[in-house]
């Protein structure tokens, strides 16, 4: 089972915004994958590497050459607030 | 440094983050340049637009494996990359890739080791690993504006981060590493390595372990642009630990920010909280298999490094351990010494006006070799004036900053200042029968054997020249007019 103190945590790191009603929802099914999951503990697996990726590829490598970029207008077309060539972001009071 | 009994122990770690010498960016084509107008140098890879997919840089893993292979590391056959979740607006993503270490995930080197002097004793300091990572893009918080500004540009530059363990036992031997570790990328050509331009990064981990050996809290000190300010902010740290523990003041985990105009450091006013990046394999970058082969091709590629190139100099020019140190300071310098020689070729003169007269005119305009208008063939042209008499030595060191100063050869700062030195024994000959006539008691004492007196008047006739005579032939020109 997963608290509803640890689906608040994660919505906090995800930005999320949950009611309660969604918070209790959440938990259970959570909950659920989570206990599927454990079903794997139960297997002899110690010897196993973990999988990161399924395609059996390695060192897909580019060579160290520019290619243009986009025209900087296209790019800030997208952004709900832009000024002088910068995209608007709200305030950032932490010095970062 | 000295500790005093029953004072605490300080014990610094550095996180270095290296800007790498590419073209292009990590993940994707856009030109990786300093300056450009904001968000010119953008894609859809390093904005995080939805599909677009990252390819890895080869050169920048070359450059990391050239780093991992200078200090001596352990690089790992198989590493991969790996997503930190966090959000800031300067990450585009919301996550940025990086290599993080856990079982079975090693970073692209670990292990390793770099040398510094240190009270005059060689010490090694231990390297905890080598990863490659994205930067992030850049924030601007304009006056009076509403919003902060963002610019990313910088969103995807190369970036290498060395980590060190907690080695470093005083502010003055982070700074000695740190200037070893520039030194080594620079000759390495991994990295320009310019803390001020933001190309070198460094964040300190501080804390005091007491007589009882047991270690205290530790800070994490950010936002120190020179290797200077990474001292300064450390034995302003120390001093601050030390006087929470004389007071038996607890000192707080906590992330610290240098003030560069007020020297001090301040803590962040936001709740600190255990981060938590989430991080998993970047499942859009297939593992990194690094074979025998490809170190390879590093290793024969590898520029020669800081040691071997000072061994070499000691060597090949008979230079002292000292003056070879110095010379060995950049690889610019060691660039310009060697060349200076090949025009040159008496290289204990070369050698001492680079480590003195021009290392104090750069020392005194804070700027390095490759940044002022001197050039090898022009050091190499004012010491042949000296070498054939044309000029004093002391002449030569005016016309030194001149010729830095205005862009001109030696000669002709020469001509342009009528210093050309007297070489006329004619002419030379007058001015001292002036001096002469000018001054008969020192002449008199002169007859007398007292030869402070021959250095009175030589001294009259070079205040007469201007400088400007040789001062050999004054003496000799003296001796015999007054017949001593
Ligand atoms: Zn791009």
């Amino acid at each position: 089972m997963i608290d509803r103190d640890t689906v608040e945590h994660v919505a906090r790191l995800a930005r999320l915004a949950l009611t309660e009603e969604e918070r209790e929802r959440f938990a259970e099914q959570l909950g659920r994958i989570l206990e599927y999951a454990d079903r794997l503990s139960a297997l002899p697996l110690d010897d196993v590497p973990p999988t990161s990726h399924a395609l059996p590829m390695t060192n897909v490598l580019r060579d160290d050459a520019v290619a243009p970029s986009l025209p900087r207008d296209e790019v800030l077309a997208q952004a709900p607030a832009r000024r002088d060539g910068f995209f608007v972001v709200p305030r950032v009071f932490d010095e970062g | 440094m000295a500790t005093p009994a029953g004072a605490p122990r300080t014990v610094v770690g550095l996180e270095i983050h290296v800007q790498l010498l590419t073209a292009s960016k990590m993940f994707c084509g856009c030109a990786v340049s300093f300056g450009a107008p904001p968000n010119t140098l953008v894609c859809p890879v390093c904005l995080g637009l939805p599909g677009a997919l990252p390819v890895l840089n080869r050169r920048a893993v070359d450059l990391g494996l050239r780093t991992a292979l200078a200090l001596g590391c352990r690089i790992h056959p198989r590493s991969q990359f790996h997503r930190k979740n966090y959000f800031y607006p300067d990450l585009p993503k919301n996550y940025q890739i990086s290599q993080y270490e856990y079982a079975g995930h090693p970073p692209l080197a670990t292990g390793g080791a770099l040398e510094i002097v240190t009270e005059g004793a060689r010490r090694l300091v231990r390297i905890r690993r080598v990863h490659l990572e994205e930067d992030t893009g850049r924030l601007v918080h304009a006056e009076g504006a509403s919003g902060s500004l963002v610019d990313f540009n910088r969103s995807g530059v190369p970036l290498m981060e060395i980590v060190t363990e907690p080695d470093l036992r005083s502010p003055a031997e982070a700074r000695e590493f740190l200037t070893a570790l520039r030194r080594l990328l620079q000759f390495a050509e991994v990295s320009s390595g310019r803390m001020e331009e933001g190309t070198l990064r460094c964040d300190a981990n501080v804390s005091l372990v007491g007589d009882d050996g047991v270690p205290g809290i530790r800070t994490e000190v950010k936002n120190m642009n020179s290797i200077r300010a990474v001292e300064r902010a450390l034995a302003y740290e120390v001093a601050r630990q030390a006087e929470a523990r004389r007071r038996g003041e607890a000192v707080v985990q906590e992330t610290r920010h240098w003030d560069e105009r007020r020297g001090v450091t301040f803590g962040s006013r936001s709740k600190e909280e255990a981060q938590d990046y989430r991080y998993f394999p970047e499942p859009d970058l297939v593992p990194l298999e690094v074979d025998e082969a490809w170190l390879e091709r590093v290793r024969a590629s590898l520029p020669e490094l800081p040691a071997a190139r000072r061994d070499r100099l000691m060597a090949a020019f008979g230079l002292g351990g000292a003056d070879a140190d110095r010379l060995t300071a950049s690889p610019a310098m060691a660039r310009f010494f060697e060349e200076t020689v090949a025009a040159f070729p008496d290289a204990r003169v070369v050698a001492n006006w680079l480590v003195g007269e021009v290392a104090a005119y750069l020392n005194e305009h804070g700027t390095e070799i490759d940044a002022i208008t001197l050039t090898p063939r022009r050091l190499a042209d004012l010491l042949r004036l000296i070498e054939d008499g044309t000029l004093s030595g002391r002449l030569a060191k005016e016309i030194l900053v001149a010729m830095i100063k205005d862009d001109l050869d030696a000669v002709a700062v020469v001509e342009a200042r009528g210093l050309r030195q007297i070489s006329d024994e004619a002419a030379l000959g007058r001015i001292v029968e002036e001096v002469l006539a000018a001054h008969p008691g020192p002449v008199a004492d002169v007859r007398a054997g007292k030869d402070r007196a021959l250095g009175f008047l030589v001294g009259q006739v070079m205040k007469a020249t201007g400088g400007r005579a040789n001062p050999e032939a004054v003496n000799r020109l003296l001796r015999e007019r007054v017949g001593s």
